[in-house]
């Protein structure tokens, strides 16, 4: 293949009932700066029934060009009808660069497009830059085991694709004067050569990630004292929307189940925030939570171990400390009438 | 109908790995039942392993067994509150083939070990707890496990479980230990660059140095402690009897703290980063506790007949040579197709015959005297850290004046009689 | 019924730690173990399989050693595991995995006619979740991934029920079989294994093919040739500066704290709490 006849940075508009998912907003900010870098257009793709009216949005956070392929057998996102589309669009229009959101369906797509297309394809992205003068796509994931990064690259085959973690690239603030053209597609597809019916989309946002997956826990020792005052760690985790955590010592004394044991004989877990509340800081503690990238500890012994591990250490008493930030925090989001959350 | 087997091991440490890959080897059809996830997950050791009665079952296994190094150097330390009394052997003839001794990670050796077994046709089931034997009419008959559909048959069952042996209770072999019969030990794995290790033991690489404490690591109780150079780890622990642990309200991991802070050992381990801690049981009572080691159909080996060596902190070895007895009389019991007690109790024998029991016959007072007399940990230790001090502190007295003075403290101490009657006791508990 | 499972041998990432010195994998004392959500695609199989007969194979593509994984599948109730290892698959990404194993799959195919391939959600080592749909396309056969509820497979029409999860909820999904599902681990729990599995898979010799036992393979799309990514360099990321403590009363403390993490608000989601 010649690379050159490939330019142009995409990225996948994956709705859902006609809201746009968070990360491809997200991806649109970090493709408009690979976009400029490369000094080509960054483009959006948006796939589904009804969903023409989108597009002005995704112009306005940072697309140059959207394309639309609108079908009514695209309500609903399907593997098969899904990547017919993209592979029409990629195969006429060649970019050399395509985001995915790493969420279910944006892997998924992104799985199939790759293989049909026989191009490399980087999963779980958490850093994204370019080579300019090779234009080559420098996609960074934690490699196995979380404290060191990969930068996979992807030299002899066009498009470079990756799917991208949620809530780590920032979008732009919307504008709405931003100009940019609207390109749609025709696409010819029959249900009735669909070999998947999506027969019922059932919501329920109750359900949390569990700790290995989680971005944000909360974790509690046996400093919180009783069960009673353990409930503190689950409202501010509810606050701020994290996962609970305990220690050893913690389950053991029935406060929360195993499973949320954090530890040497528990999950191992690598989030971007952990709380480590009324914790000593035993190794078999540590060893279970030391790759996490930002650590705060609340610790009333200012010898207490797990100070060595934190990022920010607070000396006091979590009975004190835990109900004010519970405080701050339910006031910034009355303030603020609710942070933007992806999750 | 279940199937039956002609021997089932329960226990995939040295006791059990070395009686089913003998069975193995001689064509008898092995079944070997392991409860960790695989051999050696959770099994601990200080990490010294001998090399004479591994090499009787895998000549030059050294060639091809994952073993951290060859021990060359053996110090002793006779620790102090802030200091410390040493001696000890370095030899280069043990840093060549066939060696001495090596240190070993157990996770890894076991497993090692187990695939032998398994080479040499042994069936092995990880993850799988043998919950009790079971018995027909005074014979054990098989062993029934936690898995559904979970019993099985066999002729002879050896029971390798180590040193809890719940099983061997279970059939009345020996009761409960009594706390001055088992030393719980605690250590760590600590990582360390192999650089840093070989500088300071003054090691070249892929040599070893062993450190057995004794004195004020155990804050004085009954037991010692150990440090020991991996590739790029250190092991280190420390075991005092169940008995002066509760005597003195002590926390093993108190313990394990308290040496890793002291200032002999601190320096040793600096910048090195904790992967895993463990505690483990060690059988202490030597000769005076080893149980009932067969009946109808089954026999208990290594650590679960209470073969270890205190002193010499020696077990393993034990293990592998008692899983070597036990697995030879299998095969005369079989070969005269009566595994009853009376045609399996040639074990015992050759128990009695080997080194083993001679050893522990040899040692069966040691721990008791250290544990009546606790003044050769709390006294004697102390006292001959001051002596050195003296000695080699220059001050212009000279050195045949030094010497009168020390002797002068010592028995002004303790009365020269005590000290006389003190040393001859140890020599005897020990020698 | 015929019922496929790709299985993958990964360290354990439980044990497995990072020198952060050479920040090389310390693969001391780390057993290689059967991927977890392989695990639970076997056991998917098995469950399967109570209603509907059949046969479950395993395939794996690995080192020598990866025939552990296929033993352990055995435990859990598959009947038979065949490993493809060689050189030339050293290397492989996950496009040249799935080209590898797709072959693999025209192989066992073509013996027993396959109705259904099971993936886990992802391997705990690479987790990419990319090899399972690259897989289905090579095959030609609808994926469905994230899958945490199999029911109603219907042998004579040929179909079968899914519940995938997303974001937030799930859906239900029907599909023409054969097809591929990539399971998450709630989809089931694990049995403990009887006895006489335990038995059968100390016994079982897993078949074993190399490149030259599986039919017309471009052999340049195989292991690191076939493979268009590429690592480029490994780094440490900037980890924060440890260790700061910090200082004044309970609620300048707070305040403190506040800010480092109003730098982070994205990750925080406030929603009212019950
Ligand atoms: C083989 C083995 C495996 C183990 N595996 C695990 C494991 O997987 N996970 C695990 O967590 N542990 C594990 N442990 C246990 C571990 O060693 C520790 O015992 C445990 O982590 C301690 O739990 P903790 O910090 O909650 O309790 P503690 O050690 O009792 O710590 C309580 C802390 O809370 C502080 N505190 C008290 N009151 C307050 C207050 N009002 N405000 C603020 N701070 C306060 C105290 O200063 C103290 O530091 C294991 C142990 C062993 C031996
Ligand atoms: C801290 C420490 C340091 C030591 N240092 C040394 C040393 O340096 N050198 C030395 O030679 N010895 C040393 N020893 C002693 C040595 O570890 C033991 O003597 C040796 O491991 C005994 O081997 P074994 O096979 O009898 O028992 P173990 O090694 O304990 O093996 C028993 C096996 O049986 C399994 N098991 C138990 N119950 C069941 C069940 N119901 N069903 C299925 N499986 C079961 C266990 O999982 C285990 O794998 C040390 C011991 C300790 C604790
Ligand atoms: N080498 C392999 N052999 C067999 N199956 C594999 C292999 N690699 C990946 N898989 C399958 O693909 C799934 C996803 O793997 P991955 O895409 O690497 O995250 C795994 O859960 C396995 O089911």
């Amino acid at each position: 293949m010649n690379l050159d006849d490939y330019r142009g940075v995409w990225v996948f508009i994956e709705q859902n009932d006609s809201k746009i998912e968070g990360v491809s907003l997200e991806l649109l900010g970090a493709g408009r700066k690979l976009a400029d870098k490369l000094q080509v257009p960054l483009a959006g793709f948006l796939l589904g029934h009804d969903v023409k009216p989108l597009a002005n949005q995704v112009i306005s956070f940072g697309a140059d060009v959207v394309y639309v392929i609108d079908h009514l057998v695209l309500k609903h996102y399907r593997t098969e009808s899904f990547m017919k589309g993209v592979m029409l669009l990629a195969q006429k229009y060649k970019p050399e660069i395509i985001l995915y959101g790493a969420t279910p369906n944006g892997k998924d797509l992104a799985s199939a497009v790759a293989t049909d297309l026989s191009t490399g394809l980087t999963a779980d992205t958490t850093m994204l830059d370019v080579d300019v003068e090779n234009r080559l796509l420098e996609a960074s994931r934690p490699a196995f085991g979380g404290n060191i990064m990969a930068t996979i690259l992807c030299k002899k085959h066009r498009p470079q694709m990756a799917t991208v973690r949620p809530k780590v690239m920032k979008a732009l603030d919307p504008d709405s004067s931003r100009l940019g053209k609207i390109i749609e597609e025709k696409i010819d597809l029959k249900e009735e050569e669909m070999r998947t019916k999506v027969l019922q989309i059932v919501n329920d946002v109750t359900k949390k990630a569990n700790l290995a997956d989680a971005h944000v826990i909360v974790c509690g020792g046996k400093g919180m004292g009783d069960f009673q005052n353990f409930q503190l760690i689950h409202e501010l985790a509810e606050t701020i929307g994290a996962s609970v955590g305990g220690t050893r010592d913690v389950v053991e004394a029935g406060w929360l189940p195993h499973e949320q044991q954090v530890g040497q004989t528990g999950e191992t877990v690598t989030p971007k925030i952990y709380f480590a509340i009324g914790i000593s800081g035993a190794i078999q503690h540590v060893v279970g939570m030391k790759n996490s990238e930002f650590i705060i500890a609340i610790n009333k012994d200012p010898n207490a171990p797990i100070f060595d591990v934190a990022t920010y250490g607070i000396v006091g008493d979590a009975m004190e400390i835990v109900p004010k930030l519970i405080e701050q925090f339910k006031q910034l989001r009355s303030e603020k009438g609710g942070e933007i959350s992806y999750a | 109908m279940p199937e039956k087997f002609d021997v089932i091991i329960v226990g995939a440490g040295p006791a059990g790995t070395s009686c089913a890959l003998t069975c193995a080897k001689n064509g008898l059809n092995v079944l070997l039942i392991e409860r960790g996830e695989y051999p050696g997950a959770k099994n601990v050791m200080g990490g010294v392993l001998y090399r004479k009665q591994m090499e009787e079952l895998i000549p030059e296994f050294w060639k091809e067994a994952p073993l951290e190094r060859p021990v060359i150097e053996q110090r002793f330390w006779m620790m102090d509150k802030e200091s410390v009394v040493q001696f000890g052997y370095k030899g280069l003839e043990w840093a060549v083939e066939p060696y001495n001794n090596f240190t070993v990670l157990r996770a890894q050796f076991d497993q090692w070990f187990a695939n032998k077994a398994v080479e040499a046709g042994a069936l092995l089931i990880n993850e799988t707890v043998v919950t009790e034997c079971i018995v027909e009419n005074g014979k054990v008959v098989g062993v029934r496990t936690d898995r559904p559909d979970g019993e099985i048959f066999a002729d002879v069952v050896v029971l390798a479980d180590g040193v809890n042996s719940l099983l061997s209770k279970q059939l009345g072999f020996h009761k409960e230990f009594r706390p001055d019969e088992v030393a719980l030990t605690v250590m760590e794995v600590i990582n360390l660059p192999k650089e840093k290790i070989n500088d300071r033991f003054n090691l070249e690489d892929n040599q070893g140095c062993t450190i057995e404490i004794f004195g004020d690591s155990t804050k004085g109780n009954l037991g010692t402690a150990f440090l020991y150079t991996n590739k790029d780890s250190l092991n280190i622990g420390v075991g005092t009897t169940l008995s002066s642990m509760i005597k003195a309200k002590l926390k093993p991991y108190e313990l394990l703290d308290y040496l890793k802070n002291h200032p002999m050992v601190k320096p040793m381990l600096a910048g090195g980063e904790s992967a895993e801690y463990l505690a483990h049981l060690i059988p202490e009572g030597g000769y005076r506790s080893v149980p009932k080691v067969a009946g109808n159909g089954v026999i208990v080996v290594g650590d679960a007949a209470q073969l270890v060596n205190a002193i010499h902190r020696e077990g393993s070895n034990m293990a592998m040579h008692s899983g070597l007895l036990a697995a030879e009389s299998i095969l005369e019991a079989k070969s005269r197709g009566d595994f009853s007690e009376a045609s399996l109790n040639i074990y015992r024998e050759k128990l009695f015959d080997s080194f083993i029991i001679k050893d522990l016959e040899k040692y069966k007072d040691a721990a008791h005297t250290f544990e009546k007399y606790p003044q050769y940990f709390n006294d004697y230790v102390p006292m001959m850290n001051k002596a050195m001090s003296k000695f080699f502190t220059v001050d212009g007295t000279p050195k045949r004046e030094k010497q009168k003075q020390i002797m002068k403290n010592v028995t002004a101490e303790k009365g020269t009689l005590k000290v006389l009657q003190d040393i001859y006791r140890a020599w005897k508990a020990v020698k | 019924m015929h019922i496929v499972v790709c299985v993958k041998q990964v360290p354990d990432t439980k044990i497995i730690k990072i020198n952060p010195k050479t920040n090389t994998l310390d693969r001391r004392s780390a057993p290689a173990i059967l991927n977890p959500y392989d695990a639970h695609a076997v056991q998917e199989a098995v469950k399967i399989k109570e209603n509907t007969g059949g046969t479950i194979s395993v395939l794996s593509m690995g080192p020598p050693q990866a025939t552990a994984v296929i033993k352990k599948s055995i435990e859990i109730g598959a009947d038979r595991g065949f490993l493809i290892t060689d050189r030339a698959f050293a290397g492989a990404d996950t496009l040249a995995t799935s080209y590898a194993l797709s072959k693999a799959l025209e192989r066992i195919n073509k013996e027993i006619p396959v109705d259904m391939v099971i993936c886990g959600k992802h391997a705990i080592d690479g987790d990419t979740g990319q090899v399972g749909p690259g897989i289905a396309r090579r095959m030609d056969i609808p994926p469905v991934t994230n899958v945490i509820e199999v029911s109603e497979v219907n042998q004579k029409e040929k179909t079968v029920l899914i519940k995938r999860k997303l974001t937030s909820g799930y859906e239900l999904i029907q599909s023409e079989m054969p097809c591929l599902l990539t399971v998450e681990k709630e989809i089931n729990g694990i049995e403990y294994s009887p006895m006489p599995n335990m038995i059968k898979a100390a016994r079982y010799e897993p078949i074993i093919w190399a490149v030259s036992d599986l039919e017309n393979v471009d052999r340049t799309q195989l292991g690191l040739k076939g493979s268009p990514t590429i690592v480029g360099k490994m780094f440490t990321p900037p980890r924060p500066e440890g260790g700061k403590r910090l200082e004044g009363s309970a609620d300048e403390q707070v305040g403190q704290l506040m800010e480092v993490l109003m730098e982070k608000r994205d990750l925080l989601t406030m929603q009212s709490s019950k």
